[in-house]
Protein backbone atom coordinates (compact mmCIF):
# COMPACT_ATOMS: atom_id res chain seq x y z
CA UNK A 1 0.00 0.00 0.00
CA UNK A 2 2.45 2.10 0.89
CA UNK A 3 4.80 1.18 -1.87
CA UNK A 4 2.10 1.77 -4.46
CA UNK A 5 1.31 5.56 -2.89
CA UNK A 6 5.33 6.00 -2.76
CA UNK A 7 5.29 4.94 -6.83
CA UNK A 8 2.18 7.04 -7.53
CA UNK A 9 3.85 10.06 -5.40
CA UNK A 10 7.29 10.06 -7.13
CA UNK A 11 5.57 9.24 -10.47
CA UNK A 12 3.90 12.60 -9.97
CA UNK A 13 7.08 14.49 -9.18
CA UNK A 14 8.51 13.43 -12.12
CA UNK A 15 6.06 13.82 -15.06
CA UNK A 16 6.12 17.78 -13.55
CA UNK A 17 9.68 18.06 -13.71
CA UNK A 18 9.64 17.12 -17.70
CA UNK A 19 7.25 19.19 -18.18
CA UNK A 20 8.66 22.11 -16.85
CA UNK A 21 11.86 21.07 -18.56
CA UNK A 22 10.44 21.11 -21.90
CA UNK A 23 10.03 24.14 -24.00
CA UNK A 24 6.40 24.95 -24.64
CA UNK A 25 4.43 23.36 -27.64
CA UNK A 26 1.19 25.34 -27.42
CA UNK A 27 2.03 28.82 -25.66
CA UNK A 28 3.76 31.62 -27.33
CA UNK A 29 6.47 33.54 -25.80
CA UNK A 30 5.08 36.68 -25.40
CA UNK A 31 1.90 34.87 -23.92
CA UNK A 32 3.96 33.34 -21.49
CA UNK A 33 6.39 36.79 -20.26
CA UNK A 34 3.32 38.79 -20.15
CA UNK A 35 1.12 36.42 -18.56
CA UNK A 36 4.07 35.65 -16.37
CA UNK A 37 4.57 39.16 -15.32
CA UNK A 38 0.69 39.88 -14.73
CA UNK A 39 0.60 36.23 -12.81
CA UNK A 40 3.54 37.90 -10.78
CA UNK A 41 1.60 41.32 -10.08
CA UNK A 42 -1.35 39.58 -8.85
CA UNK A 43 0.29 36.91 -7.06
CA UNK A 44 2.76 39.98 -5.30
CA UNK A 45 -0.36 42.27 -4.66
CA UNK A 46 -2.30 39.15 -3.21
CA UNK A 47 0.77 38.03 -0.84
CA UNK A 48 1.44 41.87 0.13
CA UNK A 49 -2.20 42.47 1.10
CA UNK A 50 -2.27 39.41 2.96
CA UNK A 51 0.61 40.52 4.52
CA UNK A 52 -1.09 43.65 5.32
CA UNK A 53 -4.19 42.07 6.60
CA UNK A 54 -2.13 40.39 9.55
CA UNK A 55 -0.69 43.71 9.82
CA UNK A 56 -4.15 45.27 11.70
CA UNK A 57 -5.04 45.82 15.06
CA UNK A 58 -8.63 43.94 14.25
CA UNK A 59 -6.12 40.95 13.39
CA UNK A 60 -4.33 41.46 16.59
CA UNK A 61 -7.28 41.74 18.81
CA UNK A 62 -9.09 38.61 16.62
CA UNK A 63 -7.12 36.45 19.24
CA UNK A 64 -8.56 36.88 23.24
CA UNK A 65 -5.14 36.18 24.19
CA UNK A 66 -4.28 39.96 22.61
CA UNK A 67 -7.62 41.35 23.14
CA UNK A 68 -8.55 40.66 27.05
CA UNK A 69 -4.56 41.65 27.93
CA UNK A 70 -2.71 43.83 26.23
CA UNK A 71 -5.48 46.03 24.19
CA UNK A 72 -7.38 45.76 27.31
CA UNK A 73 -4.36 47.91 28.87
CA UNK A 74 -3.50 50.30 26.31
CA UNK A 75 -7.05 51.63 25.88
CA UNK A 76 -6.50 53.62 29.04
CA UNK A 77 -3.22 54.86 27.90
CA UNK A 78 -1.96 58.13 26.06
CA UNK A 79 -1.24 56.34 23.19
CA UNK A 80 -4.89 55.17 22.32
CA UNK A 81 -7.09 58.35 23.38
CA UNK A 82 -6.16 61.87 23.48
CA UNK A 83 -6.53 65.57 22.99
CA UNK A 84 -5.95 65.09 19.55
CA UNK A 85 -6.86 61.83 18.67
CA UNK A 86 -4.02 60.78 17.10
CA UNK A 87 -3.25 57.03 18.39
CA UNK A 88 -1.12 54.41 18.16
CA UNK A 89 -2.33 50.67 16.93
CA UNK A 90 -0.52 47.38 17.66
CA UNK A 91 1.65 47.16 14.17
CA UNK A 92 3.16 50.83 14.73
CA UNK A 93 5.09 49.75 17.86
CA UNK A 94 5.20 45.82 17.16
CA UNK A 95 6.11 45.72 13.59
CA UNK A 96 9.44 47.19 11.82
CA UNK A 97 7.55 49.48 9.07
CA UNK A 98 11.17 48.07 6.78
CA UNK A 99 10.16 45.79 4.25
CA UNK A 100 13.09 43.54 5.22
CA UNK A 101 12.94 43.69 8.85
CA UNK A 102 9.32 43.64 8.44
CA UNK A 103 9.23 39.74 6.72
CA UNK A 104 11.87 39.34 9.56
CA UNK A 105 9.80 40.12 12.18
CA UNK A 106 6.87 38.07 10.45
CA UNK A 107 8.69 34.95 10.38
CA UNK A 108 9.45 34.95 13.84
CA UNK A 109 6.03 35.85 14.92
CA UNK A 110 5.51 32.19 13.45
CA UNK A 111 6.71 31.33 16.89
CA UNK A 112 3.34 33.21 18.00
CA UNK A 113 1.01 30.64 15.81
CA UNK A 114 2.67 27.49 17.67
CA UNK A 115 1.46 29.86 21.08
CA UNK A 116 -1.74 30.61 19.67
CA UNK A 117 -2.22 26.64 19.02
CA UNK A 118 -0.75 25.24 22.48
CA UNK A 119 -2.01 27.73 24.29
CA UNK A 120 0.72 28.81 25.90
CA UNK A 121 -0.82 32.47 27.40
CA UNK A 122 -4.51 31.41 27.25
CA UNK A 123 -5.47 32.91 30.52
CA UNK A 124 -4.66 35.68 32.45
CA UNK A 125 -2.40 33.91 34.80
CA UNK A 126 -0.43 32.14 31.94
CA UNK A 127 -0.35 35.48 30.35
CA UNK A 128 1.14 37.65 33.70
CA UNK A 129 3.19 34.55 33.84
CA UNK A 130 4.96 35.00 31.03
CA UNK A 131 4.69 38.82 30.82
CA UNK A 132 8.29 39.48 31.92
CA UNK A 133 9.80 37.20 29.45
CA UNK A 134 7.50 38.58 26.79
CA UNK A 135 8.71 42.41 27.69
CA UNK A 136 11.59 41.54 28.03
CA UNK A 137 11.95 40.39 24.18
CA UNK A 138 9.86 43.95 23.08
CA UNK A 139 12.53 45.93 25.85
CA UNK A 140 15.49 44.08 23.73
CA UNK A 141 13.98 44.32 20.16
CA UNK A 142 13.65 48.32 20.66
CA UNK A 143 17.08 48.35 22.38
CA UNK A 144 18.76 47.28 19.72
CA UNK A 145 17.09 48.91 16.74
CA UNK A 146 17.63 52.54 18.82
CA UNK A 147 13.58 52.48 19.21
CA UNK A 148 12.88 52.93 15.90
CA UNK A 149 9.20 52.17 16.67
CA UNK A 150 9.02 54.87 18.78
CA UNK A 151 10.93 57.37 16.60
CA UNK A 152 8.65 56.71 13.56
CA UNK A 153 6.31 59.45 15.22
CA UNK A 154 8.63 61.11 18.07
CA UNK A 155 11.43 62.57 15.77
CA UNK A 156 14.18 63.92 17.95
CA UNK A 157 15.08 65.96 14.70
CA UNK A 158 11.78 67.46 15.63
CA UNK A 159 12.00 67.62 19.11
CA UNK A 160 11.40 71.40 20.53
CA UNK A 161 12.54 71.60 23.88
CA UNK A 162 11.18 74.37 25.11
CA UNK A 163 7.61 73.01 24.89
CA UNK A 164 8.89 70.14 26.44
CA UNK A 165 9.05 70.62 30.35
CA UNK A 166 12.00 70.95 32.50
CA UNK A 167 12.96 67.14 33.30
CA UNK A 168 11.84 65.86 30.09
CA UNK A 169 14.19 68.97 28.02
CA UNK A 170 16.81 68.03 30.67
CA UNK A 171 16.78 64.47 29.97
CA UNK A 172 16.11 64.23 26.43
CA UNK A 173 18.86 67.45 25.39
CA UNK A 174 21.58 65.18 27.52
CA UNK A 175 21.12 61.58 26.96
CA UNK A 176 19.02 60.99 24.27
CA UNK A 177 20.79 63.81 22.29
CA UNK A 178 23.95 61.94 23.19
CA UNK A 179 22.94 58.47 22.35
CA UNK A 180 23.32 57.37 25.39
CA UNK A 181 20.02 56.24 26.09
CA UNK A 182 16.93 55.50 23.94
CA UNK A 183 13.72 55.92 24.45
CA UNK A 184 12.57 52.29 25.95
CA UNK A 185 15.29 52.80 28.39
CA UNK A 186 13.47 55.05 29.89
CA UNK A 187 9.52 54.87 28.82
CA UNK A 188 9.11 51.22 30.05
CA UNK A 189 5.42 50.28 30.21
CA UNK A 190 3.90 53.21 28.68
CA UNK A 191 1.27 51.31 26.76
CA UNK A 192 0.78 47.99 28.90
CA UNK A 193 1.31 47.20 32.37
CA UNK A 194 4.56 46.58 33.50
CA UNK A 195 5.75 42.78 34.76
CA UNK A 196 7.91 42.17 37.94
CA UNK A 197 10.88 44.46 37.87
CA UNK A 198 12.92 42.84 39.96
CA UNK A 199 16.28 42.83 38.35
CA UNK A 200 15.63 45.59 35.40
CA UNK A 201 18.39 48.15 35.69
CA UNK A 202 16.66 51.72 36.84
CA UNK A 203 13.77 49.91 38.30
CA UNK A 204 15.42 47.69 40.41
CA UNK A 205 15.84 49.40 44.00
CA UNK A 206 11.88 49.79 44.76
CA UNK A 207 12.39 45.65 45.12
CA UNK A 208 14.96 44.85 47.49
CA UNK A 209 12.64 45.01 50.30
CA UNK A 210 10.92 41.98 49.02
CA UNK A 211 14.61 40.18 49.79
CA UNK A 212 14.50 38.11 52.65
CA UNK A 213 17.64 38.00 54.51
CA UNK A 214 17.00 36.52 58.06
CA UNK A 215 18.49 38.87 60.95
CA UNK A 216 20.67 36.15 62.03
CA UNK A 217 22.43 35.41 59.33
CA UNK A 218 23.57 39.14 57.61
CA UNK A 219 26.44 39.58 59.26
CA UNK A 220 27.65 36.13 57.94
CA UNK A 221 26.47 36.70 54.20
CA UNK A 222 28.18 40.55 54.73
CA UNK A 223 31.58 38.83 55.73
CA UNK A 224 31.49 36.32 52.33
CA UNK A 225 30.69 39.49 50.82
CA UNK A 226 33.73 41.31 51.83
CA UNK A 227 36.00 38.01 51.62
CA UNK A 228 34.54 38.03 48.05
CA UNK A 229 35.61 41.34 47.30
CA UNK A 230 39.05 41.55 48.47
CA UNK A 231 39.80 38.56 46.10
CA UNK A 232 38.14 40.24 43.64
CA UNK A 233 37.46 43.79 43.45
CA UNK A 234 34.28 45.10 41.68
CA UNK A 235 34.82 47.70 38.86
CA UNK A 236 32.02 49.58 39.77
CA UNK A 237 30.74 48.97 43.35
CA UNK A 238 27.57 50.49 42.87
CA UNK A 239 26.37 47.64 40.22
CA UNK A 240 27.05 44.88 42.89
CA UNK A 241 24.41 42.34 44.16
CA UNK A 242 23.36 40.62 46.56
CA UNK B 1 -78.29 68.60 71.67
CA UNK B 2 -78.66 71.90 73.67
CA UNK B 3 -74.99 71.33 74.79
CA UNK B 4 -73.65 71.15 71.60
CA UNK B 5 -75.81 73.82 70.52
CA UNK B 6 -74.65 75.99 73.39
CA UNK B 7 -70.92 74.98 71.70
CA UNK B 8 -72.20 77.75 69.47
CA UNK B 9 -70.79 78.44 66.38
CA UNK B 10 -68.99 81.43 67.20
CA UNK B 11 -66.18 79.52 69.37
CA UNK B 12 -66.23 76.86 66.34
CA UNK B 13 -65.30 79.76 63.61
CA UNK B 14 -62.48 80.96 66.17
CA UNK B 15 -60.92 77.62 66.33
CA UNK B 16 -60.98 77.14 62.98
CA UNK B 17 -59.67 80.53 62.35
CA UNK B 18 -56.85 79.67 64.76
CA UNK B 19 -55.84 76.30 63.24
CA UNK B 20 -55.62 77.20 59.63
CA UNK B 21 -52.53 79.35 60.23
CA UNK B 22 -51.39 77.39 62.17
CA UNK B 23 -51.78 73.83 59.78
CA UNK B 24 -50.48 76.30 57.29
CA UNK B 25 -47.34 77.05 59.22
CA UNK B 26 -46.36 73.31 60.26
CA UNK B 27 -46.73 72.66 56.77
CA UNK B 28 -44.25 75.55 55.24
CA UNK B 29 -41.76 74.42 58.43
CA UNK B 30 -42.06 70.86 57.33
CA UNK B 31 -41.09 72.52 53.21
CA UNK B 32 -38.68 74.21 54.36
CA UNK B 33 -36.78 71.54 56.75
CA UNK B 34 -37.32 68.70 53.93
CA UNK B 35 -35.35 71.46 52.06
CA UNK B 36 -32.85 71.91 54.41
CA UNK B 37 -32.15 68.25 54.50
CA UNK B 38 -31.91 67.68 50.90
CA UNK B 39 -28.09 65.97 50.97
CA UNK B 40 -25.93 66.87 48.41
CA UNK B 41 -24.61 63.42 46.51
CA UNK B 42 -22.19 62.36 43.98
CA UNK B 43 -25.19 63.02 41.45
CA UNK B 44 -25.04 66.82 42.12
CA UNK B 45 -28.89 67.10 42.26
CA UNK B 46 -29.19 65.27 38.46
CA UNK B 47 -31.81 62.97 38.68
CA UNK B 48 -30.95 59.13 38.24
CA UNK B 49 -32.93 58.99 34.87
CA UNK B 50 -30.52 61.82 33.33
CA UNK B 51 -27.29 61.10 32.49
CA UNK B 52 -25.01 64.25 34.26
CA UNK B 53 -22.74 65.97 32.04
CA UNK B 54 -19.36 66.09 34.38
CA UNK B 55 -17.31 69.12 35.02
CA UNK B 56 -14.36 69.46 32.89
CA UNK B 57 -10.68 67.91 34.53
CA UNK B 58 -8.20 70.24 34.87
CA UNK B 59 -4.96 69.85 33.74
CA UNK B 60 -2.34 69.12 36.06
CA UNK B 61 0.20 71.70 37.07
CA UNK B 62 3.59 70.39 35.27
CA UNK B 63 5.79 73.25 36.05
CA UNK B 64 8.51 71.07 38.41
CA UNK B 65 8.32 74.03 41.10
CA UNK B 66 8.07 73.11 44.49
CA UNK B 67 5.54 74.24 46.89
CA UNK B 68 5.05 75.02 50.34
CA UNK B 69 3.82 72.72 52.56
CA UNK B 70 0.86 74.40 54.50
CA UNK B 71 2.56 73.12 57.46
CA UNK B 72 5.61 70.51 58.46
CA UNK B 73 3.89 67.17 58.39
CA UNK B 74 1.91 67.93 54.84
CA UNK B 75 3.46 65.34 52.58
CA UNK B 76 5.22 67.56 49.82
CA UNK B 77 2.87 67.75 46.57
CA UNK B 78 3.71 66.60 42.96
CA UNK B 79 4.32 69.90 41.07
CA UNK B 80 4.56 67.29 37.55
CA UNK B 81 2.60 65.32 35.25
CA UNK B 82 1.98 61.39 36.67
CA UNK B 83 -0.46 60.07 33.82
CA UNK B 84 0.03 56.36 33.43
CA UNK B 85 3.25 56.03 35.95
CA UNK B 86 2.75 53.10 37.50
CA UNK B 87 2.48 52.56 41.26
CA UNK B 88 1.63 48.41 41.04
CA UNK B 89 3.30 45.50 43.41
CA UNK B 90 5.10 44.85 40.31
CA UNK B 91 6.54 48.14 39.30
CA UNK B 92 6.48 52.00 40.81
CA UNK B 93 7.74 54.69 38.47
CA UNK B 94 8.05 57.28 41.40
CA UNK B 95 10.94 55.56 42.73
CA UNK B 96 12.86 55.15 39.06
CA UNK B 97 13.91 59.39 40.19
CA UNK B 98 13.16 59.41 43.74
CA UNK B 99 15.01 56.82 45.27
CA UNK B 100 18.33 57.32 46.69
CA UNK B 101 19.72 55.55 44.13
CA UNK B 102 19.06 57.95 41.61
CA UNK B 103 18.21 61.30 42.55
CA UNK B 104 21.71 62.28 41.08
CA UNK B 105 20.74 61.44 37.85
CA UNK B 106 17.12 62.59 37.85
CA UNK B 107 17.46 65.92 39.86
CA UNK B 108 14.62 64.83 42.02
CA UNK B 109 13.95 65.01 46.07
CA UNK B 110 14.68 62.15 47.53
CA UNK B 111 12.43 60.31 49.33
CA UNK B 112 12.53 61.31 52.80
CA UNK B 113 14.18 59.24 55.51
CA UNK B 114 10.63 58.57 57.11
CA UNK B 115 10.32 56.51 54.12
CA UNK B 116 13.01 53.58 55.15
CA UNK B 117 10.89 53.68 58.58
CA UNK B 118 8.96 50.34 59.16
CA UNK B 119 6.76 50.90 62.06
CA UNK B 120 8.85 50.30 65.07
CA UNK B 121 11.17 53.09 63.76
CA UNK B 122 13.35 50.29 62.13
CA UNK B 123 15.42 51.80 59.24
CA UNK B 124 15.18 49.10 56.38
CA UNK B 125 17.95 49.46 53.29
CA UNK B 126 15.11 50.48 51.04
CA UNK B 127 11.30 52.12 50.71
CA UNK B 128 9.17 50.27 53.14
CA UNK B 129 6.44 48.64 52.46
CA UNK B 130 3.83 50.58 53.88
CA UNK B 131 5.15 54.02 52.12
CA UNK B 132 5.24 51.85 49.20
CA UNK B 133 2.14 53.43 47.32
CA UNK B 134 3.39 57.46 46.87
CA UNK B 135 -0.15 58.18 45.78
CA UNK B 136 -2.02 57.80 49.39
CA UNK B 137 -0.27 60.84 50.20
CA UNK B 138 1.18 62.93 47.71
CA UNK B 139 -1.32 64.16 45.00
CA UNK B 140 -0.68 66.17 41.63
CA UNK B 141 -2.30 69.65 41.80
CA UNK B 142 -4.40 71.12 39.42
CA UNK B 143 -5.61 75.25 38.82
CA UNK B 144 -9.12 74.92 40.46
CA UNK B 145 -11.48 76.64 42.53
CA UNK B 146 -11.83 75.14 45.68
CA UNK B 147 -14.21 72.44 46.04
CA UNK B 148 -15.42 73.55 49.51
CA UNK B 149 -14.30 76.39 50.80
CA UNK B 150 -12.25 76.70 54.20
CA UNK B 151 -10.15 79.35 56.31
CA UNK B 152 -6.91 77.14 57.09
CA UNK B 153 -4.25 79.67 58.44
CA UNK B 154 -0.82 78.58 58.54
CA UNK B 155 0.49 78.22 62.16
CA UNK B 156 2.70 81.34 60.96
CA UNK B 157 -0.23 83.90 59.64
CA UNK B 158 -2.07 82.90 63.10
CA UNK B 159 1.09 84.09 65.22
CA UNK B 160 1.56 87.47 63.17
CA UNK B 161 -2.40 87.94 63.78
CA UNK B 162 -2.10 86.53 67.62
CA UNK B 163 0.93 89.51 68.08
CA UNK B 164 -0.81 91.76 66.25
CA UNK B 165 -3.35 91.45 68.85
CA UNK B 166 -1.69 91.79 71.50
CA UNK B 167 -0.29 95.40 70.46
CA UNK B 168 2.64 94.18 69.31
CA UNK B 169 4.90 94.88 65.95
CA UNK B 170 4.90 92.25 63.73
CA UNK B 171 7.98 90.67 62.42
CA UNK B 172 10.04 92.90 59.63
Amino acid sequence: MIGRLWHWGWGLVRDIWFVLRRPSVHFSLGFLTIGGFLAGIVFWGGFNTALEVTNTERFCISCHEMRDNVYEELKTTIHFTNRSGVRATCPDCHVPHNWTDKIARKMQASKEVWGKIFGTISTRDKFLDKRRELAEHEWARLKANDSLECRNCHDFEYMDFTRQNARAAEAHSTYLAAGEKTCIDCHKGIAHQLPDMQGVPGWDAVHSFYMEVPNNSAGDRLQRLARALRETPPANASTMSD
Amino acid sequence: MSRLRGFSPILAAGLLAAAIPLIGGIALIGIAAAQEVAVSDLRDGVPPTEEAAPPPIFNEINDDKRRARNYPEQPPVIPHNIRDYPITLNANKCLTCHTREFTAQSQAPMISITHFMDRDSQILATVTPRRYFCTQCHVTQADAPDLVENQFMPIEEILRAFREQDGEEPNP
